[in-house]
């Protein structure tokens, strides 16, 4: 069709190749392995942005891997949501891995850390951009089989405990999203999202569809930490050195789990209300247990990680609604706890890495002495408690708006009592780790190094400017595409059979 | 029909192994059968019985094929299960050095 569409495998090949690039240089020159991670994220962010522009003047573009065409060959497919996605992934991406150049000084085999890292995100970027539901659990598989390792990259006891944990668990959610698209295959005899949404759409009602629609809620729901699936992120999460702990909170559990979740129940399934209450359910769920485990934590990360399953359940609550309006608030929600949430990560790791410790309460007016760690930190905080003019405040508000124009009050409400308490425990993490009285051990400490800096003062500049993308007129160049696409329901098949002729 | 119920059962027994079982290797063995059940399904739905192998030549009419998709479904996820076992597999090993011990109950660091 058009020239522009060979960008589209690229976001995939770029962080193989560099991957592969890393674990063969890296060992032999370190300065090489930094150099590699950076550019390849830094180039990737710089396509998702073109891939966005492009996703918005084209609305679908699909790509023939080995130009067989759909539905007998993988497709990729670059619509408004994927574009979405890539962005958010990316820029997260692109921030880690500046923030890693000093972290990860301090772990002896760096070129390690990217070769899995650059490996996850080949796997995420390929989970948003396939059209193929299998290819979606091979790069699904791809992305958590790097992540196991990334949490055990510590080596020590409790990092071992935890990546066990976290293996089995996921492990099991990929059988069950396995046997899913095997039944799913068995009933319509495709796998590719567009021709089963249309085979699908023949057949609604069929009790083996809601059969797999159970498997797949466990199975994602697994890889997203939705409450009653989520024991294993308090350990995982935590037990990752900081650089790899905001990736995984900030868009592992996204990619992996909420745009599955979203693909396969509104494009696929198309909308379908008792599925809907079951994630406005789930999503409510999810946000008062997540706060409310939070607030007795002392450990800062573990605090944190708390904190990623309660956001989850915002995220949820509003595509649950299934409401234009309630779509729009969890997307947008989405990116920003991406922003505030990774920044929250590399901020306890820039305590962690010049304190030595993680715990609230050997901590204590670390202000004074790490001045741009403490800021980062206020604005991240003030963002994820919802505090004006932070960007977390608006897409609750949205939420919160969209709970009540879709009639449901007792929603609203749970989410407003969430967002207080989410204040609470962030007070406490401000009051014992940045203000009060400054400990004497601490006295010698110095801010950390330029390039930490630079990645947490990038991140809280995009949460504080966050907000402007909701704005009437500029929410057209990044959120209302990917409203449309998810709003369009089981019409998804006929944009992508359109965009092939 | 009989065949799947029996492997829907070969699942059952690997989630309970999972969910059960003490001893990490045993959790592990569980998964392993848990992977099996679900790469013996996909080989079951493109089984056919007396049927041939789906290649075409001039002349052969074409009837009574197997499915060959899911024929490769499976090898792929053989290959990412292979990945997933020798991961976890390390991880036990590794865990038994520090903690000296396969029991889970007494793998219990984190919590809270």
């Amino acid at each position: 069709m058009n020239a522009h569409i060979n960008i589209i495998p690229l976001f995939v090949i770029i962080p193989l190749a560099g991957a592969f690039l890393t674990s063969l240089i890296g060992r032999f020159c370190k300065k090489l392995s930094d150099l590699i991670g950076n550019v390849v994220t830094m180039t990737l962010f710089m396509f998702s942005l073109y891939a966005v522009y492009m996703a918005n003047k084209f609305q679908v573009l699909v790509y023939e891997v080995g130009g067989w065409r759909p539905p007998f060959g993988i497709s990729l497919v670059l619509d408004g949501l994927s574009g979405f996605m890539l962005v958010t992934i990316n820029l997260i991406a692109f921030m880690i891995t500046i923030f890693a150049i000093n972290y990860m000084e301090k772990f002896t085999t760096k070129w390690k850390f990217y070769t899995l890292f650059l490996l996850m995100l080949a796997g995420m970027n390929g989970v948003v951009i396939t059209g193929d539901i299998f290819n979606l659990f091979v790069f699904l598989e791809i992305a958590s089989v790097a992540s196991y390792a990334l949490v055990a990259y510590g080596t020590e006891m409790d990092e071992l405990e935890a990546a066990f944990k976290y293996t089995v668990m996921s492990s099991v959610a990929s059988i069950f999203v396995l046997l899913a698209i095997g039944i799913l295959y068995a009933y319509a005899g495709t796998l590719n999202m567009a021709d089963l949404a249309g085979y699908l759409s023949q057949i609604p009602n069929a009790i083996v569809i809601k059969f797999v629609m159970i498997l797949l809620i466990m199975g994602f729901g697994l890889k997203a930490a939705i409450v009653p699936f989520h024991a294993w992120l308090p350990d995982a999460h935590p037990s990752a050195p900081a650089p790899i702990s905001a990736a995984l909170s900030g868009v592992v559990i996204k990619a992996l789990g909420i745009y599955s979740l979203v693909r396969i129940f509104y494009n696929i399934f198309g909308v379908r209300q008792e599925m809907l209450n079951i994630f406005a359910f789930l999503g409510v769920l999810s946000l008062m247990v997540g706060v409310l485990l939070a607030i007795g934590q002392w450990d800062l990360k573990r605090l944190l990680a708390y904190h990623s399953i309660s956001q989850v359940g915002y995220i949820m609550l509003g595509i649950g609604l299934g409401t234009p309006l309630g779509i729009l608030g969890g997307l947008f929600h989405l990116f920003n706890h991406s922003v505030f949430k990774s920044l929250l990560f590399l901020t306890s790791g820039s305590v962690e890495y010049t304190t030595g410790t993680r715990n609230l309460e050997e901590m204590g007016g670390l202000r004074e002495k790490l001045p741009v760690t403490a800021n980062t930190n206020f604005i991240a905080s003030m963002s994820i408690a919802g505090i004006p003019p932070f960007n977390g405040f608006w897409s609750k508000l949205v939420i919160i708006l969209a709970c009540l124009q879709a009639g449901k009050p007792g929603y609203a409400l749970w989410a407003v009592v969430g967002s207080i308490l989410t204040l609470s425990s962030f007070m406490k993490v401000q009051k014992y780790a940045f203000f009060g009285k400054l400990k004497e051990k601490y006295t010698n400490l110095k801010e950390v190094p330029v390039f930490m800096t630079t990645a947490m003062i990038v991140l809280a500049i995009v949460c504080i400017i966050g907000g402007i993308l909701i704005l009437p007129g500029v929410e057209r160049l990044f959120i209302q595409p990917a409203v449309d696409i998810v709003v369009q329901g089981a019409k998804y098949k006929d944009i992508v059979m359109g965009a092939l002729r | 029909m009989s065949i799947y119920f029996l492997d829907f059962i070969l699942l059952s027994i690997g989630l309970y192994c999972v969910l059960r079982k003490r001893n990490l290797i045993k959790i592990i063995i569980g998964l392993i059968i848990c992977e099996y059940a679900v790469n013996l399904f996909l080989i079951l739905i493109g089984y056919k019985l007396n049927g041939r192998s789906p290649l075409f030549s001039p002349g052969m009419e074409i009837k009574n094929m197997v499915d060959p998709l899911p024929q490769a479904l499976v090898l792929t996820s053989i290959v990412i299960s292979l990945a997933t076992t020798a991961f976890v597999i390390a991880l036990a090993v590794r865990i038994y050095q520090k903690y000296k011990t396969f029991d889970i109950t007494k793998i219990r660091r984190l919590r809270g």
